[in-house]
């Protein structure tokens, strides 16, 4: 007999053996996802979930897909939430402070709650790198928000009305784009493949034989 | 306080004992006759109880998984009556079918191509393998390394049977594909002086594998997708693809489409057509758990055949080496092969290393597989069986804080169910991982359908029989832009001729003189899952 324990999905008990994620308590009580789920593996962001433990008074936040359910687990997902999303031509926006002012003003109305990083479904430092946005500071606001899964959770809790993962969002394609160092290796190769550098080899190997490149294969040196 | 119990915790004993001794330990990598052996022995591809011959369509007497065979054998789900094809919905130049890494690059060089282009996805934008990769992308950037090395280790890899022409475009235009996404904003790990850092995977002779940490995809699939939505190209989310639609001179013409949530069926006109709809884990070919996202189901294979498009290889899967084996709530979940890169090798219940940690996915797969049957020498946890990972040695190897700074979703994964993956090595097992084979695709990216492009997971041919780490993520860059420039530059000269949903009635008329009866209609568009509850199972609706 398995282990079972009861939850509330949206208000409604189920009962649900307690070795099941979140999702896949819903699923056994026979929901068909269409929304709220997508990778299933912690990296989209579709499966943002609140929950509260009946008793207690804190709030919690999670991913559905990565959440083992709890015996008396009240569960609401959260499937969208109406995030601001600026748009911009990214080959005109500079890397300075003054772009978060243009695009995502809001970010300067945080009050210093602190309840975007309490809620975050990855652990990451939200406040923080608000505030590494708001100075300007794209390089340090893009490490720390590295790891965000854009699920919103944050963003509804801020009453700054600020859209958290659309600001980091910013600041990693600008750090990324105009602030990381500049690779030489890559635009060398870029440019001797436009010089058709390797064409003639390349299209040397299309016509070997399949026995003598199986040689070549067999054979090659691998780098230590 | 370890999270490992009875057996396992004996077990893993072993591993940390034999920890030192096997982390400088250079296993030998196994001969060309071993590896064939081992594949025909015991790899999924080789059971040939697993698959059937296809009796209609244009690949017609080729074998294909049963689980395949029955969607390609199938029902439409809707008929021609059930539309009107006159009030068009959406009139496009571009309809790209899949919002994952391949349909977004080819909507940005469509629209590039001053192409009115769309996605239509049946979940969101980013709702994708694309998502999911960890490991990295392979570009031949460095010095030591050039195109013609990355081409036969790739070739070499897929068992000699990738298509020429597709893979000298792969591995030619993957620099600049690196250099596309870099402008993009795409954050590569890089030394301080610009320095690409990367790695080995498995097959590669040269290190080459980029990455951003393990989010690798992720942060390609967000940054592609805000350049979407910056240009303004519609995306169409929650409505998937149910079937293409034909003009009178049997060209890719639309699609009609089938809203997610209302049922709503709605018609696309389009000059060309990109398939970009990905692979297929969600079938769980021969009972595999997948590191899948929930909707690859084969959509862009059955649509596309429907329509007599050819298939190249649909009877070769990848099944990663090192899905997660437990605990249970991630079972089957992807454990980046940089794990291994990064110097953690596959141990076995008694704490011997058993292989190479870098070779072949399909080698790997076959190796592990071997370990825990034949040899008995694998680890039993209350569901399954798996060999150690051993993450521990990273940190002996690379020193402390290697893998919060290189793979902090690895960490992050388990360290949800109370592993510590610093301290602790994990349990694996192959997990069904990629679709090998696909719609086969000439090197402008059209299929044997003209009008109709194909990119991405759900083409054929590009890496052979068997793809390295790190060519996927690449070969979505690269054949996503390519199909996206080929088609919107086709689409300037295209005059739409009268659309049909004649090839429905076709097909079934086919499906009935090959004596096929089934039930079953496709595309499948999303699995169900009911945990054994035995009352949903048994529900009518």
């Amino acid at each position: 007999m398995e282990n079972m324990v009861h939850v509330f999905i949206m208000g409604k008990q189920y009962e649900v053996p307690s070795n099941l994620t979140i999702m896949g308590a819903m699923e056994y009580a026979g929901y068909q996802l269409v929304r709220g789920c997508g990778c299933r593996n912690g990296f989209c962001g579709a499966c943002a979930t609140i929950y509260r433990v009946k008793g207690d008074r804190e709030l919690k936040v999670c991913l559905a897909c990565q959440t083992k359910v709890i015996d008396n687990m009240y569960i609401a997902t959260l499937p969208f939430f109406p995030l601001v999303k600026q748009v911009y031509d990214m080959e005109k926006v500079k890397p300075t402070e003054a772009i978060m002012m243009q695009l995502y003003p809001e970010i300067y109305s945080c009050i210093g709650c602190n309840a975007c990083t309490k809620s975050c479904t990855q652990g990451l430092n939200v406040m923080q790198y608000i505030a590494y946005a708001q100075r300007g500071d794209f390089e340090k606001c893009a490490e720390l928000s590295f790891d965000c899964v854009m699920c919103g959770v944050c963003s509804s809790r801020c009453p700054a009305g600020i859209s958290h993962p659309q600001v980091a969002m910013l600041a990693r394609r600008l750090n990324g784009k105009y602030l990381a160092p500049e690779c030489k290796h890559l635009e060398d190769r870029v440019q001797e493949i436009k010089n058709g550098t390797f064409e003639e080899l390349l299209e040397s190997l299309m016509q070997k034989p399949i026995e003598e490149m199986k040689e070549l294969y067999n054979n090659r040196e691998i780098e230590k | 306080m370890s999270m490992y119990t009875g057996q396992m915790y004996e077990s893993m004993k072993k591993v940390e004992a034999a920890r030192e001794a096997n982390t400088v330990l250079e296993p030998r990598r196994m001969t060309a006759e071993e590896k064939d052996t081992l594949l025909q022995t015991y790899h999924p591809d080789y059971k040939q109880s697993e698959f059937e011959n296809l009796k209609v369509g244009v690949n017609a007497g080729e074998k294909v998984p049963h689980e395949l065979a029955a969607l390609l054998e199938a029902h439409s789900r809707i008929s021609a009556s059930d539309v009107d094809l006159n009030k068009v919905d959406y009139d496009v130049d571009v309809l790209i079918i899949g919002g994952g890494g391949a349909g977004a690059s080819a909507a940005i060089e469509a629209d590039n191509n001053g192409a009115k282009a769309m996605i239509v996805t049946k979940l969101r934008i980013g709702d994708a393998n694309t998502m999911m990769a960890e490991g990295g992308i392979q570009a031949a950037d460095k010095p030591n390394d050039s195109p013609a090395i990355h081409y036969v280790d790739a070739f070499g890899g897929g068992h000699f049977a990738a298509k020429p022409e597709l893979l000298y475009k792969l591995v030619n235009e993957a620099p600049d594909a690196i250099k596309w996404l870099s402008d993009l904003g795409v954050e590569f790990d890089k030394a301080p002086d610009g320095t690409m850092i990367t790695t080995h995977g498995g097959g590669t002779s040269r290190k080459r594998m980029h990455a951003a940490k393990d989010y690798s995809g992720a942060e390609i699939m967000r940054t592609l997708r805000d350049e979407v939505l910056n240009r303004g190209i519609p995306v169409v989310d929650f409505t998937s693809a149910v079937e293409l639609i034909l003009d009178e001179n049997g060209k890719c013409a639309g699609a009609v489409l089938m809203n997610m949530e209302t049922r709503e069926l709605l018609v696309a006109r389009a000059k060309t057509v990109i398939l970009a709809t990905g692979g297929a884990g969600r079938l769980h070919y021969q009972g595999f758990p997948t590191s899948n996202h929930y909707g690859a189901t084969a959509d862009g294979l059955i649509l596309g055949y429907r329509v007599g498009a050819k298939l190249l290889y649909a009877d070769t899967l990848q099944y990663h080496p090192t899905g997660a084996a437990y605990p249970e709530q991630i079972f089957g979940a992807l454990v980046t092969e940089k794990v291994r890169s990064l110097g953690a090798k596959l141990v076995n219940a008694n704490g011997e290393v058993f292989m190479h940690p870098l070779e072949t996915r399909d080698v790997s797969a076959a190796s592990i597989i071997r370990e825990c049957t034949a040899r008995g020498n694998g680890v039993h946890t209350a569901d399954g069986i798996g060999v150690w990972l051993d993450t521990p040695m990273i940190e002996l190897k690379g020193g402390e804080g290697t893998i919060e700074a290189r793979i902090p979703a690895m960490m992050r994964m388990f360290g949800k169910y109370g592993i510590d993956i610093r301290k602790e090595p994990i349990l694996v097992y192959p997990t069904l991982h990629y679709q090998n084979g696909g719609l086969d695709i000439t090197s402008d990216g059209m299929t044997g359908v003209e009008n109709l492009y194909a990119a991405g997971e759900v083409v054929g041919g590009i890496h052979g029989r068997n793809r390295l780490m790190g060519n996927s993520l690449l070969d979505v860059i690269v054949f996503g832009r390519n199909a996206g420039k080929f088609a919107s530059e086709k689409s300037k000269s295209v005059e739409v001729g009268k659309l049909t949903l004649e090839h429905i009635e076709k097909f079934s008329k086919e499906l009935s003189d090959a004596g096929i009866e089934t039930s079953v209609q496709s595309p499948k568009l999303l699995p169900t899952y009911t945990h054994g509850n035995p009352n949903i199972e048994k529900a009518p609706f």
